[in-house]
């Protein structure tokens, strides 16, 4: 990379291009002198380099200053606004999160995430500004050609370059410039002729890069496949967590009991808890092994409000609040059309009306079709209550005069 | 060319007098631009390392297998492994994280804020203060993210949505604290890499290995000392710097709101940021004392790492240590002027319960120890810092274990109360950490400029005696530079 051989060049060959003449100077501040009449001399494409920065150079260089604060400046303009706005846009409008009771937007306790991106972005700012201001890297230039400027620049000397690229450049006037303002070992420095890849390996390399490129872009575009898809393949797990845990579930051999179920059968001779279904009318809706045809519980009106809460909750989604049958999920299922759909009764129909009210309680308890049993998720009183509230709803729907108290039967229309 | 061997024997010379007729000497020997460069390079460009490199890079290699061992059955087993136990849900895993981040905080003092002061003594100290930085924090880091149980889980703590778009809680100071500690990371090193860049020319340029071209080359980006890119590359430093300030200062804020946050008494306190601020740049600073005064030695850098630098440092220690005392004191009498008796409760059960032990290790250390340097014959002995600075050590990290342990094992339900055991495998993990450290700032120390060169160059007495700039230097004798000291 670097020649070492500390070789002066000062026959330059007409024929290679010049980069630029170079002198050497032993302190910082002869060249800072130097410095100030190179750039009273006119020159433009000229450059001083040093160990380490010389104070007062800018100025005998006329370097203007840099705009590299004001670009740190917009960078971290724009990282406090990514912190913002990331924060206000992910926490009130993406996905509102209430947080200890906090409003959505709390601006305190989002300063630290905006202070820190304020602070990373500005400093990505300043070093890649800084690197690409500077044009680096760069690990060729033409300054590199001269041996002595690569063997001491960067330890203990000093070197002012006129290059040849200046409108004023002339090899000779500026030698003599350089030399008449003290300084040393003044060099000529070539340009180095580029290097040429071989053809071969530059077409043979570019399809490589391109084959490359492109096998690079598989695994993203599969996950993207993967991710829009369904699939009927298990999916691998590379990592198990929590999700398969050993354990007995319902139907499997256990071989911790003589018998190898895992299910346990109930103690002979003993009743759970809750499970002491002693009265047939209250718990299995029959009278003499036939529907009662009356209510367990007395009808009370606080027994009407109670079934109408729980079929409200439990009943509507499909039989409808007014129990005609066009409840959410049967109208979505008949508008899906799948075909496996059985609608529900609408509960004014002759069938229901003239059912016992133990009938509807055995219904409403083991389920029919495609309804599900409800014995296990509704207690017994408000199951009677629900049967109570039918009743009111088809008496709702199928009245007649006589329903009517006597002296409000003019109030109809 | 000039023969480069430096056959000065490198002498311990006190330059710690503040005579004010005579200007302090920050180099006591060959201060000049070549030897300089020839000591900081003859490190790396010795054909191999001092006998005791390897000596120090083999127990830290034992130790980073050892660190290596006790992750991997921690992945493989889980949490389980360590001593946590409700109520103490929070063990030697923050302890150690607040531990290695506050040592990182010295080295962002000395390059930032001590660069904005224009403490000129700071060029001896600031490369490896910065390096001890990033490897600090990469063993800080490596605590959380091991911590959490399920490392693939990790990019959790990121800001991306989960599978139900949910996103993480913003307002958490364990999120800030994500952000806080990688945009540390990131400043940190660019702060390192951008101040190297110039050295790493210096490197490429004496390099006689192609490999070593190659690669000193291409970290070094093509720098060529141009006066245009030092402007640029000036300005850039000088914003970085007030950049790393306020930076370093909300970094270890943000890390004491893991715990001012929560409403625990012993943790829920005002004076929490400013006090884990000091206390950090009281560790860090003992942990720079502990690298430096070996790394000096084993390099021959003695004439560049100074008394008089480490007397500074001592000065430091001295302050930053009062000021961790004052908060201690600060605890107690908020704990009774505040009325609350939870809080009182706490503070006594910190100094006299079960952890009363942990408590007067930690005062001991921290607080009584630095005071030996009020005495200046203290604050130039290699081997009393040099002891000091691992009381230190161990004083702080015993600072962070007493805060999280003492608080979380009595808090308000007594019939919750516990006392927290650590496992070996916590032991384990955290001797493994100092391995990594060690690893990595030997690996730096060998391969990498130590010392930033252009900056010891930019403050020597030849660099600022041009008119109008530097004058504050005066005029620089031979005798003043050190080179006739006896």
């Amino acid at each position: 990379m670097h020649d070492h051989t500390a070789k002066p060049q000062t026959k330059a060959e007409p024929s290679t291009r010049v980069f630029a003449v170079l002198a050497e100077f032993p302190s910082g501040d002869e060249m800072l002198e130097a410095a100030r009449k190179v750039r009273d001399a006119g020159y433009t494409k000229w450059d001083t380099h040093s160990p380490y920065p010389v104070h007062g150079i800018d100025e005998a260089m006329g370097i203007r200053r840099t705009i590299l604060p004001t670009i740190v400046f917009v960078c971290g303009l724009t990282g406090a606004l990514t912190g913002l706005a990331l924060q206000w846009w992910t926490s009130s409008v993406y996905y509102p999160v209430i947080v200890s009771g906090k409003p959505m937007f709390s601006l305190p306790a989002n300063i630290p995430i905006i202070f820190e991106l304020t602070v990373l972005f500005s400093a990505f700012g300043a070093v890649f500004g800084m690197f690409a201001l500077n044009g680096l890297p760069s690990l060729y230039h033409g300054i590199f050609n001269s041996g002595r400027f690569n063997s001491r620049m960067s330890t203990d000397r000093f070197y002012i370059s006129i290059e040849a690229a200046d409108p004023k450049f002339n090899r000779d006037s500026a030698r003599k410039l350089l030399e008449s303002i003290g300084g040393q070992s003044v060099e000529v420095v070539e340009e180095r002729a580029a290097v040429e890849f071989p053809p071969m390996l530059r077409k043979w390399g570019i399809t490589a890069l391109l084959v490359l490129g492109a096998f690079a872009l598989l695994p993203p575009l599969y996950t993207l496949r993967a991710r829009t898809r369904t699939s009927e393949v298990t999916r691998m797990q590379l990592i198990w967590d929590m999700d398969q845990q050993p354990r007995f579930r319902a139907q499997m051999k256990n071989p911790l009991f003589a018998d190898g179920r895992a299910m346990r059968p109930q103690v002979p001779g003993t009743v759970a808890r809750g499970e002491a279904f002693a009265d047939d009318h209250l718990h299995r809706g029959l009278v003499d092994g036939r529907f009662a045809a009356t209510n367990a519980l007395p009808v009370t009106e606080s027994l009407l409000q109670r079934g109408r809460k729980k079929f409200d909750i439990y009943c509507a989604q499909c039989h409808g609040l007014d129990g005609l049958g066009q409840g959410m999920i049967s109208v979505r299922a008949e508008r899906l059309q799948e075909g496996t759909w059985v609608p529900p009764l609408s509960l004014h129909d002759e069938v229901v009306r003239t059912r016992e009210d133990g009938h509807i309680f055995n219904t409403i308890t083991n389920g029919i079709r495609t309804m599900p049993p409800y014995g296990d998720q509704i207690r017994v009183e408000d199951r009677w209550a629900i049967v109570a509230y039918v009743r009111a709803l088809q008496r709702s729907q199928n009245a007649t005069l006589e329903d009517v108290p006597s002296d409000r039967r003019g109030e109809l229309p | 060319m000039v023969t480069r061997m430096s056959t000065t024997v490198i002498r311990e010379i006190d330059n710690t007098s503040n005579d004010p007729r005579q200007r302090p000497v920050l180099i006591t020997q060959g201060a000049d631009f070549g030897p300089i460069t020839d000591s900081v390079s003859a490190v790396a460009e010795a054909a191999r390392p001092p006998k005791i490199w390897y000596v120090a890079m083999g127990i830290s290699l034992c130790l980073t297998g050892i660190l290596g061992a006790s992750v991997g059955y921690l992945i493989w087993m889980g949490t389980g492994i360590w001593g946590l136990q409700v109520p103490v849900a929070w063990g030697y895993a923050i302890v150690n994280f607040v531990f290695w981040v506050g040592i990182g905080h010295a080295g962002t003092l000395i390059s930032a804020i001590l660069f904005l002061f224009r403490q000129k003594w700071r060029t001896s100290i600031n490369r490896f203060a910065e390096a001890m930085t990033i490897f600090a924090v990469i063993c800080a880091g490596m605590f959380p993210g091991i911590h959490v149980g399920r490392v693939w889980f990790e990019y959790w703590m990121f800001p991306i949505p989960n599978y139900l778009n949910l996103w993480p809680q913003f307002r958490s100071p364990l999120l800030w604290d994500v952000f806080a500690v990688s945009t540390y990371m990131t400043v940190s090193l660019l702060f390192w890499y951008v101040g190297m860049v110039p050295d790493l020319a210096t490197f490429r340029d004496r390099s006689k290995t192609r490999l070593r071209q190659v690669m000193y080359g291409i970290f070094a980006l093509g720098w060529r000392g141009s006066s245009r890119q030092w402007h640029r590359y000036e300005v850039a430093y000088l914003i970085l710097a007030a950049l790393a300030t306020p930076l370093v200062l909300s970094v270890h804020s943000i890390v004491s709101f893991d715990f001012a946050v929560s409403i625990l008494p012993g943790w829920h306190t005002t004076i929490f940021p400013p006090y884990f601020v000091a206390g950090a740049i009281f560790s860090g600073f003992a942990m720079v004392m502990t690298l430096a005064i070996p790394a000096r030695a084993m390099f021959n850098l003695k004439h560049i790492i100074t008394l008089r630098h480490l007397e500074n440092m001592n000065k430091i220690m001295l302050v930053t240590g009062m000021m961790v005392g004052y908060a201690y004191s600060i605890e107690f009498f908020i704990a009774w002027y505040s009325g609350n008796p939870a809080e009182a409760f706490a503070f006594i059960n910190r100094a006299f319960g079960p952890y009363a032990w942990a408590y007067w290790t930690m005062v001991s250390c921290n607080v009584l120890s630095p005071q030996v340097f009020w005495f200046k014959w203290c604050r130039t002995s290699i081997p009393v810092m040099f002891v000091i600075s691992i009381l230190i050590n161990i004083g702080m990290w015993f600072e962070r274990f007493v805060i999280v342990a003492s608080s979380l094992s009595r808090d308000f339900l007594p019939s919750s109360w516990g006392y927290y055991i650590p496992t070996r495998w916590d032991v384990l993990t955290f001797a493994g950490s100092f391995g990594l450290f060690m690893t990595l700032f030997l690996l730096f120390c060998r391969y990498l400029p130590m010392v930033a060169m252009a900056e010891v160059k930019s403050v020597l007495p030849q660099a600022g005696r041009h008119p109008g700039h530097g004058q504050y230097w005066g005029e620089i004798t031979p005798e003043e530079n050190g080179e006739d000291r006896p």
